[in-house]
């Protein structure tokens, strides 16, 4: 028996191997999809995100502690929680049913987006905060307006807002609850790495299963050390650390 | 000359805590003007308002005659600039720090090429350009914050403590720029400053501020030889000491200042007080003086702070003294940081607050 499901994953690993270096249509097309889709999210997160962080980080107005209060509590959220409430939003039911997205590209779009809000906020509600005070008053001092001053802060904020940003992405591609709630995972048209790997799992088609989790980490994974990189090299160059 | 800037009874509160109360002041067009006071003594926020970064909370600010508000805050920006206490840099290289404020100004490429080539030589900088400014030492920060705050050619250059936690090298070569600038492209400035040297040196004209509130405004001398003991010693800052004073025999007191310090003085008071004495009232000797001064202690050289054509030294004999000595006394004394020197004062050059 152990010998058995040994062997099974042996082949799986070979022949997912085999997909990949073959350059299969398929796994092209769910590869291309899922990046697709997750960075138009986080584009948007980062859209509505940026302004909101900003905000955060630099503006003292009452209900800003409470307002920073509720983006940390969402980072956790459930994706299959946030996934039936948007589920409910867009089905024809729902308050915007009318636009009938459910089960689209966009309706996944959003939802990532949505649940990656609190990360790019959070994130970068910090890395402002961290930035020297006295840098907003030297923008100013230098002849900046009010805004230019708030994009000097942004911009020495930077390797922040890149961390906020790759974590986003991370999360977003690596989700399953939301896009497969309002996505419904339709072949050639809503399938992404996540929801094919847990269908074809199911349907015993382990190669292919294999073949885009390898996928799936290879994204993930070198996204994040070309972003380690380019901020070792940013942190040592600029700050002298 | 004209004012250009002139402030009326503005007053800056934060929460309970009033930092300002009803400052007037005219600074003219061209003039060097030096803040002198302690520290929380309102020096900063004066100059973060006259920059245009902090709002009064009552009183009117007038720039070249014209009241700034909401509507010109922007332009007056554009013509004054600030030099902070705590060097503050963009996390980027030396050439794009100083282009910042240029690009806002919309110089073109070249024009900023020649700008900072130009400003960088100004403060003994050259070929810093691609330096990341983080990098450089506390002094070279300075000295491009400041190349900063000159490429921009304003008609207002304000400077906070421009040059309280650098070394004499860079103390020396701020202190030139500062004077050039003011000579040459007769800029306005505003200096805050705890150096008396350098508000004798670089200002025309000084203000003494006290608890939020300018006490008076004269010529540098003036505010150093007041006749209030204790206006005077907040103007210098310099040399003030407190402790237990007892009488002596000999119809003196002795202060007991703390760290082993006891110094004599020529009144008779028992009980705690606060003295002071004038850094030009020590003589200074690099052998054990033998003289009618009551005081005379021994000490190291601790700071040495070039100002031409004298030369400040700090000099730690239980307490940190500051001393002056002509430039010419420090060559042939060939005083050095570490070197043991020996003070003495007497004791009526002893004041008390």
């Amino acid at each position: 028996m152990h010998c058995g499901l040994g062997n099974e994953i042996i082949d799986g690993f070979l022949k997912a191997l085999q997909l990949i270096f073959s350059g299969d249509q398929t796994i092209v097309e769910i590869s291309v999809r899922s990046i697709l889709v997750s960075s138009s999210a986080v584009m948007l997160s980062a859209l509505w995100g940026l302004p909101v962080a900003t905000l955060l980080g630099l503006k003292r107005f009452p209900g800003r502690f409470l307002a920073k209060g509720f983006f940390n509590a969402m980072l956790g959220i459930p994706t299959v929680a946030l996934g039936l409430i948007l589920y409910l939003f867009f089905s024809n039911a729902g308050p915007v049913g009318f636009l009938r997205l459910l089960y689209s590209p966009t309706a996944m779009i959003i939802g990532q987006a949505i649940l990656v809000t609190p990360i790019t906020v959070s994130f970068i509600t910090s890395a402002i905060e961290s930035v020297d005070p006295e840098i907003k008053d030297l923008a100013k001092t230098l002849g900046a307006s009010e805004t230019e001053a708030s994009i000097a802060v942004l911009r020495e904020s930077m390797s922040g807002v890149v961390l906020a940003i790759t974590a986003s992405f991370n999360r977003a591609i690596a989700e399953l609850g939301v896009v497969l709630m309002v996505g419904g995972n339709i072949a050639g048209f809503t399938s992404v790495l996540t929801t094919t790997i847990a269908l074809e799992t199911n349907k015993g088609e382990i190669a292919l299963a294999i073949a885009l989790a390898i996928i799936l980490l290879l994204i993930v994974s070198a996204l994040t050390l070309v972003v380690n990189m380019f901020q070792r090299r940013m942190t040592y160059y600029f700050r002298g650390e | 000359m004209s004012s250009i800037i002139e402030l009326e009874n503005i007053s800056k509160t934060y929460g309970n805590n009033t930092v300002l109360k009803q400052v007037s002041l005219k600074i003219q067009e061209g003039q060097v003007f030096s803040l002198l006071g302690p520290n929380g003594s309102g020096k900063t926020t004066l100059l973060r308002i006259i920059a245009g970064i902090e709002k009064p909370t009552s009183g009117e600010m007038r720039f070249k005659s014209a009241k700034v508000d909401e509507g010109n805050i922007d332009q007056v920006r554009l013509e004054t600039t600030m030099v902070f206490q705590k060097t503050a840099l963009f996390s980027t290289s030396v050439y794009k720090n100083i282009a910042y404020g240029l690009r806002l100004r919309g110089y073109s490429k070249r024009e900023t090429d020649e700008k900072i080539k130009g400003v960088l030589k100004t403060v003994r900088l050259e070929g810093y350009e691609k330096r990341p400014a983080k990098k450089l030492s506390g002094g070279e920060q300075q000295r491009v914050a400041l190349a900063r705050a000159l490429a921009l050619d304003t008609d207002i250059l304000l400077l906070d403590e421009p040059t309280a936690n650098i070394d004499p090298k860079n103390v020396s070569i701020i202190e030139d720029v500062l004077s050039w600038v003011n000579k040459e492209k007769k800029t306005t400035m505003v200096i805050a400053t705890h150096n008396m040297f350098q508000a004798e040196t670089l200002a025309k004209r000084a203000a003494l501020m006290l608890e939020g509130k300018i006490v008076k405004v004269g010529a540098p001398q003036e505010i150093f030889t007041l006749p209030s003991k204790l206006l005077a010693s907040y103007a210098r800052l310099e040399n003030v000491f407190s402790g237990f004073s007892k009488v002596t025999c000999e119809g003196t007191s002795l202060v007991d200042v703390g760290d082993g310090l006891q110094i004599e003085a020529a009144f008779e008071k028992t009980g705690n007080v606060t003295v002071f004495v004038r850094p030009e009232d020590i003589i200074l000797s690099s052998n054990p003086i033998v003289s009618s001064a009551r005081n005379s202690f021994e000490g190291r050289i601790m700071e040495i702070s070039d100002v031409e054509p004298i030369v400040k030294l700090k000099v730690r004999a239980g307490k940190d003294f500051i001393v002056q000595i002509t430039k010419k006394s420090f060559i042939e004394m060939r005083l050095n940081i570490d070197s043991r020197v020996f003070l003495a004062f007497k004791a009526s050059s002893i004041q008390t607050i």
